[in-house]
């Protein structure tokens, strides 16, 4: 931890990205639009309401909606972040210096990483007080809230290694992010079909106890998010409904993507500098 | 110290350094000469544990390059022939972030920094974003920041490639002090006389192929008038081996693989070439062909020393 703070890379990184008035700008331009957004939906909602009032279910739904809204963001944001940390290094011509600096690969990847994605970790941190509104309305609980957050944050990590693992192992920066984005739409989008077409073959009753939808429905960020607002969406994955796995999706989500971030970050600090021993014989 | 193991790189079937053999005594500074493309930038990134060789090897102070990369890269320091820079960071920030990238502590680089600032001369642009730099100021910075961990051995790849006349001067008195600092510099450049004045000795590199290697002048002196000769025989190999070794102007005699033809260094003028072709057909030698062959190294050694202004 004390090498953490004391890496160089994440140290620069910070001390460019926290120095623009710019990037504080873009976070207060987050912030309003998705108070506003709250608040435009607590307007419309009273104003429907019969009696002038915002029901705790209401603001359950809001809580929804504002949890969906961050992973989309954050979806769609980290690839765009970190498939082009190493690469970008090297198509500027930096990365060979860096490399030849005592900076230990690991090191160089942690930090590239973490910095790559702080940006957003504080756009999301700085984003939970807004949710303190839909608080004053109940419906949620604070422990919720908290989840919620560990589970972006967790996301983020998991989901920007595997933008490092494009960036270190291709060259190209646009190919990097094709890939990294190739793959975070499959691991979204590609897997919630997949799962709905495997869990239509099982209730088609042509396969009983069938795990294959599961293992779908456990890589997908979104449904897994789902699965932690309301805990019955995905009752038809356990043993009474066919699918017949009781082990919760949350952590097989977690276990999942624990080993995807370790195995990403492997490779890419295995591969950041080339293998120097000479291989015998071609 | 720098040794060179038979050091060959091949990307795919092209072979960029073919065993290369070389050794820098500690202390000496040594310049790599040869056209682009010959492969001295492959050279300096396998040293610089950037590339890994197809076969052979190299040691700096006695380390490894395959076996311990990371004790070789706290003891070079390395500049590469084309870089780029964080633009953001200011020249200080630059060698800071190097610095600590190197493990130096925070006190030991601020007390660093000013100093190799004076060296390179960059002490009144310390606070100038890097972008707004000229190349020659960059290329000195970054100079600078291949000095940070004090590394006894520099390898530094064409660091005046793309300046102007006065700043090539000014980065050639920055690097006679650090000769003068005792450090071991490998450089390299695409052309002679840049490198000439400076250098304890020279190796010329062709193809991936070491073609000479010396001091200017004996390199110099081997090329004057001397040039290669394989005469092809029809028997009578020993008569005409006796016959060659007789002749004063002949060095090197050697016989050929073929078995039938001779090779020799002349040293002498057409004139005296063709006497002494006359005096062999006189002697019975059954010379069936006579061929003189154009060294590489001439060709080489012209091309790098053309068209530029020895100063
Ligand atoms: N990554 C690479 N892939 C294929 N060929 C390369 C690569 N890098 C260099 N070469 C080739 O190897 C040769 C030597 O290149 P280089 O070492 O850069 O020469 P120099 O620095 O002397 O100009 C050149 O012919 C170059 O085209
Ligand atoms: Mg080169």
């Amino acid at each position: 931890m004390r090498n953490l703070l004391l890496n160089p890379v994440l140290n620069k990184e910070f001390k460019l990205r926290f120095r623009s008035f710019k990037g504080f700008l873009g976070l207060a331009f987050y912030l309003l639009a998705l108070s506003i957004l709250i608040i435009g939906f607590i307007y419309l909602d009273t104003r429907n309401s019969p009696m002038g009032l915002f029901r705790p279910d209401q603001s359950r739904s809001m809580f929804m909606m504002l949890s969906f809204i961050q992973m989309g963001l954050i979806l769609f944001i980290t690839p765009g972040l970190t498939a082009g940390v190493i690469s970008g290094e090297r198509e500027k011509q930096t990365l060979n210096i860096l490399l030849t600096t005592n900076q230990s690969s690991t090191s160089i990847i942690l930090g590239k990483l973490i910095s790559s994605v702080s940006f957003l970790l504080l756009m999301i941190v700085a984003s939970m007080p807004i949710y303190s509104i839909v608080f004053l309305f109940g419906g949620i609980s604070p422990g919720q809230v908290v989840t919620i957050l560990g589970y972006y944050i967790f996301t983020i990590f998991a989901f920007g290694s595997i933008g490092i693992f494009f960036s270190t192992l291709i060259r190209r920066t646009i190919i990097a992010m094709i890939s990294t984005y190739g793959v975070t739409l499959f691991l979204t989008a590609g897997t919630a079909f997949l799962y709905a077409i495997s869990m239509s073959v099982n209730q088609m009753g042509m396969a009983t106890n069938n795990p294959v939808p599961y293992f779908f429905a456990m890589l997908n960020p979104m449904m897994n998010l789902l699965g932690f607002l309301e805990p019955d969406a995905f009752r038809e994955l356990s043993s009474q409904s066919g699918v017949g796995i009781d082990f919760p999706l949350w952590a097989a989500y977690l276990i999942s993507y624990t080993i995807i971030f370790l195995v990403m970050l492997m490779i890419s600090i295995r591969k950041l500098r080339p293998n120097m021993k000479v291989r015998s014989k071609e | 110290m720098i040794e060179i193991i038979d050091l060959t790189k091949k990307y795919g079937k092209f072979t960029a350094l073919d065993s290369l053999n070389l050794t820098i005594e500690k202390g000496t500074v040594f310049g790599f000469v040869g056209q682009n493309g010959a492969g001295k930038s492959t050279t300096f990134s396998i040293l610089a544990t950037l590339l890994s060789p197809t076969s052979g090897t190299a040691y700096i102070n006695g380390h490894n390059i395959s076996k311990e990369p990371k004790t070789v890269r706290s003891q070079i320091g390395y500049m590469p022939d084309f870089f780029g820079v964080y633009d953001q960071l200011k020249a200080v920030e630059y060698l800071d972030f190097y610095g600590a990238s190197y493990g130096i502590s925070q006190s030991e680089r601020s007390k660093l920094i000013p100093q190799l600032l004076e060296l390179v001369n960059l002490t009144q642009k310390q606070d100038s974003y890097v972008d707004v730099l000229s190349r020659g100021m960059k290329q000195r910075l970054c100079l600078a920041r291949s000095l940070i961990h004090d590394p006894e051995v520099l390898i530094l790849d064409e660091p005046a490639s793309g300046l102007d006349p006065r700043a090539r001067v000014e980065m050639r008195e920055i690097l006679k002090e650090l000769k003068n600092m005792g450090k071991t510099i490998l450089i390299s450049s695409h052309i002679l006389p840049e490198l000439a004045e400076m250098c304890d000795s020279i190796g010329i590199i062709d193809q991936g192929r070491l073609v000479a290697e010396g001091s200017v002048n004996e390199i110099q002196q081997r090329l004057r008038g001397e040039k290669l000769i394989i005469a092809k025989l029809y028997r009578e190999l020993d008569r005409a081996v006796n016959f060659f070794e007789d002749q004063p102007l002949v060095s090197q005699l050697a016989k050929r693989d073929d078995g039938e033809s001779l090779q020799f260094m002349f040293k002498g003028s057409v004139e005296e070439q063709v006497q002494m072709l006359k005096n062999a057909l006189l002697h019975d030698i059954p010379i069936v062909s006579f061929s003189e062959i154009e060294t590489n190294l001439e060709d080489v050694f012209m091309e790098i020393t053309k068209g530029v202004e020895l100063s």
